[in-house]
């Protein structure tokens, strides 16, 4: 395979670090120049991504070495397949995100606005850097970084409550990274020497008994605590307290897709299909990616806060992906992969709405939204679309997602996986149809405003417009997402 | 005469005789006794960088004192692990000197200044001593100083001091006495002080009772000296009450000092084996060491007073040391070696931060935490960053040594080790987080109270310097190991 040295993805990476010291710098003075860094570096990010993505295509991969800190942690970047993909992923909703930031925050007129841009851009290089991380030293660098650096948005309000959640969030998070991550990385590197991403693991070839190898794996999986697995999940909901953008693209994009994502690098680039399969590992994260699935779901139903129900949606379908990767499968791979960019859209679509709905009206809770979608018609029309995503209705991109997974279970043979899928649909159906019969049939108790157009901001409305645009667009070009996936198959399986 | 070639005997000798000199400069110029403290620290400083490229360049610096050939004359010898450790001595050292100017105004009266600065002189020169010197005898005469110039700098802080400062000696003086006693041991069967001489004799006598006698001696005694729990009681009421530029000093080196003897005394005096198959020393102190880490950890939590906080996390770390010492492998062993550099630059900077907030805010109180940023956003900034390397984040150099560290306790297969090792991590997380959500995020009561500004200058940039050492040695991690760190490492490991 052609590699390139390229500092590309230093510069994806550094940018928005840039922008933060240029954010922190310029301050609450200069708003519209302090914004403008933003919404530079999103672009900029943006373009260096997509630079990298004609070569990737071509099969090479991109590499930089930044620094032998010592002979085993090295600092090195390395942009393969699904690294791009979870790359353009991200950079292209933080554009989106960042327009809508600004619309939310000025619309509300938040305190502290220079240190939630500030840390969010911070955010934002870190989830660059672990999508470009060449092994699991520098990925645990800014997994670390990405939890840091969020903790301040969290607890953005500054009241008892959102510190509560901040601290909650910071406990899981920093807490399972240190206790179990770490340690697993130390096991690795004991036992194989060696902690790069390679396509068939780092194991292979080393004599390792069964007990290690499982207790290294689940240490693994419960050391990603940002996958929102069962039962390390009650982080998500705790995290709600922070401003809605921040719950968008960090809480439903840039940090649980960094869990999910580092949960497939484990799964494909440190173990390795062969080894899962002979250790039969991958059955074991499946049951609990399952049993996530469904409890999350059931969860979901019971809550009345908008947000909150959203954030238990999220923690059942990051575990559709982590499902899809555990099936071990090319299909059961290709609808995880796809089911981060569908579940990405269609979700940040509905937490935008959340954050409209509050921005318009104050209000928070499913049982007040009432008649709601006749005064905020495109808010409930981008809501219905994200919510159909979500279950699984063409023409949306999370359609595509469910086909492929579905594919992957027949293909494993497991019809247990296939059930799974099923009842969750059913279950995604009972608690997001609620919202849109009672958004747009039920009459609106309150006799003022009704059935009067009373929008959130410009600035709201059409990044949110644009996201649900973008679920439909995915349904229609697949095909964009699905070439870079046959690369990354093509990587790990081969041909067969 | 060549600077260069006395060097190791001038670094100890010019600290000495400049804290006699200070006391008369009252007489000339108070003024003067500051500057002129400051300038023999920086002199011993790059005396020491001189050693060390010394000993990167031509190995091995053997000064013979007085021309008198070893064994029967004091030798000093200075190999990779003494330039090392005089190194992190004689640069905490300096730093913390300038830092001194300001930080002692507050915390003592002005005619006990000079005095100040002499006892801190002395107690460099004894720290310098312990480990340059190549004579287990001589090597005790240091420790007296160091001990001595220790309880006086203390007792000179607020009015606890005293107590604390006098359960210290009870407690040093009993450590002493068990080092003076192994050596006697060591005397009678050898009749030799020489550490290279010793190491020559006394293979054939390690089955003999004495030998064992002196070595539990021995180890007791820097056990007590480096407050190895449970024989720490003395550090924490200590290093609380004392003036904050004294914890910071002390608490930086005087441990770290104690964990160099104890790593000659292990390995260089006796050889390896001797600890790990005729005595089950080395096991026995990674017990130990893992219960000083998990008591450190726990007791650090329940602290309201930011310096005893300090002092008890001090605890762990030392535990952590100790442990990787013992391990029995290279990497564990590399993770104390750079512990002691990392925990160094850490805990000075967070004695540092404890007494800048103390000079502004007039409490040590975690309570009064709150706010801090609005007041002091660059001293917090800094504070963050040691917290962060604290717990163990990379790129802060923290995480490297905790790698080391618990990479060498899974090598040896020492679970429970590693599990203490992470556990104290997770401690140092809730302890540190806890604080820092004080300190940007909480809401500061009283106006008046809190109407100051950030920290003089000479107390702002030692600070920054050493939370810049801490990224920078993070990120030389490896340089400093393949350097210096690698040459360390006893044989057979």
């Amino acid at each position: 395979m052609e590699t390139i040295i390229s500092l590309k993805p230093i510069l994806a990476v550094i940018v928005s670090t840039i922008a933060s010291f240029l954010i922190a710098i310029t301050g609450d003075r200069a708003r519209n120049l302090r914004e403008t860094w933003t919404i530079l570096a999103a672009v900029i990010k943006f373009g260096i991504v997509i630079s990298m993505l004609p070569d990737i295509l071509n099969g090479k991969i991109i590499e930089y070495t930044l620094l032998k800190i010592t002979p085993e942690l090295i600092l090195h970047f390395k942009v393969d397949a699904l690294g791009i993909f979870f790359a353009i992923t991200a950079s292209f909703l933080w554009i989106i995100t960042s327009f809508y930031s600004i619309g939310y925050m000025r619309g509300l007129n938040e305190h502290g606005q220079t240190r939630y841009f500030a840390y969010f851009a911070i955010a934002l290089s870190a989830t660059m850097g672990v999508a470009f991380s060449a092994n699991m030293f520098t990925a645990f660098l800014f997994y670390e970084i990405i939890t840091i650096s969020t903790f301040p948005l969290v607890a953005h309000k500054e009241t008892e409550e959102a510190k509560r959640g901040a601290r909650k969030y910071l406990a899981y998070l920093l807490g399972t990274s240190v206790a179990f991550q770490l340690t697993a990385i130390v096991i690795t590197y004991n036992i194989t020497g060696n902690l790069n991403f390679s396509y068939k693991g780092v194991f292979i070839g080393a004599n390792i008994s069964h007990t290690i190898i499982t207790i290294t794996f689940l240490l693994y999986i419960a050391g990603i605590t940002k996958a929102a697995i069962m039962p390390l999940h009650s982080w998500l909901p705790a995290a709600m307290v922070a401003p809605t953008p921040v719950s968008a693209l960090l809480h439903a994009v840039a940090v649980v897709k960094t869990g999910v994502f580092m949960v497939m690098r484990v799964v494909l680039h440190i173990f390795g299909i062969d080894l899962l399969k002979s250790f039969d590992l991958g059955t074991v994260l499946a049951i609990i990616a399952s049993f996530t699935i469904i409890s999350a779901s059931i969860m979901a139903l019971k809550q009345d806060n908008l947000k909150l129900r959203l954030a238990y949606s999220t923690v059942s379908q990051l575990s559709y992906i982590v499902l899809g990767v555990a099936l071990l499968t090319p299909s059961g791979i290709t609808g995880s992969i796809m089911h981060i960019v569908g579940h990405a859209f269609g979700k940040i679509t509905l937490f935008f709405t959340a954050g409209a709905i509050y921005v318009a009206t104050h209000k928070t809770k499913i049982s007040e939204l009432d008649g709601i979608g006749k005064q905020m018609p495109f808010t409930m029309g981008a809501f219905t679309v994200g919510a159909l995503s979500m279950i699984g209705i063409p023409p949306f991109a999370g359609f595509i997602s469910k086909w492929y997974l579905s594919l992957g279970a027949l293909e494993a043979g497991d019809i247990f996986v296939l059930a799974v899928l099923a009842t969750s649909t059913i279950l995604n159906a009972c608690y997001f149809m609620p919202i849109i019969y009672i958004a747009f049939l039920k009459e609106s108790k309150s006799i003022i405003n009704n059935r009067k157009i009373n929008e959130a901001p410009m600035l709201i409305v059409i990044p949110l417009v644009i996201a649900a645009i973008g679920t439909v667009f995915i349904f229609f070009y697949p095909s964009i997402f699905i070439d870079i996936i046959k690369v990354i198959i093509l990587a790990v399986i081969g041909n067969n | 005469m060549n600077l260069s070639e006395h060097a190791s005997i001038l670094i100890v000798v010019i600290p000495l005789v400049a804290s006699f000199i200070n006391i008369f400069l009252i007489f000339l110029k108070r003024s003067l006794c500051y500057p002129f403290f400051v300038l023999v620290l920086g002199i011993c400083f790059a005396l020491s960088i001189d050693i060390l490229y010394t000993v990167i360049n031509f190995g091995t610096v053997r000064y013979k004192l007085g021309g008198w050939m070893p064994p029967w004359g004091i030798e000093y010898v200075i190999d990779y692990l003494n330039a090392y450790v005089i190194v992190i001595v004689s640069s905490i050292s300096f730093i913390i000197a300038i830092y001194s100017k300001d930080s002692v105004k507050k915390e003592i009266t002005k005619a006990r200044l000079p005095y100040f600065y002499s006892t801190y002189l002395l107690l460099t020169t004894g720290l310098l001593g312990i480990t340059i010197t190549g004579d287990i005898f001589n090597l005790y005469v240091f420790l007296e100083i160091a001990s001595l110039s220790a309880y006086a700098l203390i007792a000179i802080g607020e009015k606890r001091s005293v107590l604390a400062s006098y359960n210290y000696i009870i407690m040093g003086t009993i450590g002493a006495c068990f080092y003076l006693l192994g050596v006697g041991y060591i005397y009678i069967i050898t009749g030799s002080l020489n550490i290279n001489d010793l190491t020559r004799l006394l293979p054939s006598m390690y089955e003999s009772k004495v030998t064992l006698t002196a070595l539990a001696f021995f180890v007791v005694g820097i056990a007590i000296k480096i407050a190895l729990f449970p024989l720490h009681r003395w550090l924490p009421d200590s290093y609380t009450f004392a003036p904050s530029a004294v914890s910071a000093f002390a608490s930086a080196t005087v441990t770290k000092v104690g964990i160099y003897v104890l790593i000659r005394i292990s390995f260089t005096l006796f050889e390896p084996r001797f600890l790990t198959e005729i005595t089950p020393l080395s096991n026995m102190l990674i017990w130990w060491a893992t219960i000083a880490i998990f008591f450190g950890s726990i007791i650090a939590i329940g602290q309201t007073d930011f310096k005893r906080t300090l002092s008890y996390i001090l605890i762990a770390e030392i535990g952590y040391m100790v442990l990787g010492a013992n391990l029995g492998n290279k990497e564990g062993f590399i993770g104390a070696v750079l512990h002691m550099l990392n925990d160094a630059v850490m805990i000075a900077c967070l004695f540092m931060i404890a007494g800048g907030i103390f000079y502004r805010v007039g409490s040590r109180n975690l309570e009064d935490f709150n706010g801090l940023n609005k007041n002091m956003p660059i001293t917090m900034s800094a504070f963050t960053i040691a917290a962060l390397s604290m717990i163990g984040i990379p790129p802060t150099a923290g995480f490297f040594s905790k790698w080391y560290l618990i990479l060498g306790a899974i090598e040896a297969r020492h679970w429970i080790s590693a599990s203490a090792l992470i556990f104290s991590s997770l401690v140092n997380a809730f302890i540190f987080f806890k604080l820092l959500e004080k300190v940007y995020f909480g809401k500061n009561v009283g106006v008046l109270k809190y109407n100051f500004r950030e920290l003089p200058l000479s107390m702002m940039i030692p600070i920054l310097i050493m939370a810049l050492a801490i990224l920078i040695i993070g990120f030389y991690s490896g340089e400093i190991i393949s350097s210096v760190i690698k040459f360390t490492v006893p044989a057979g490991f």
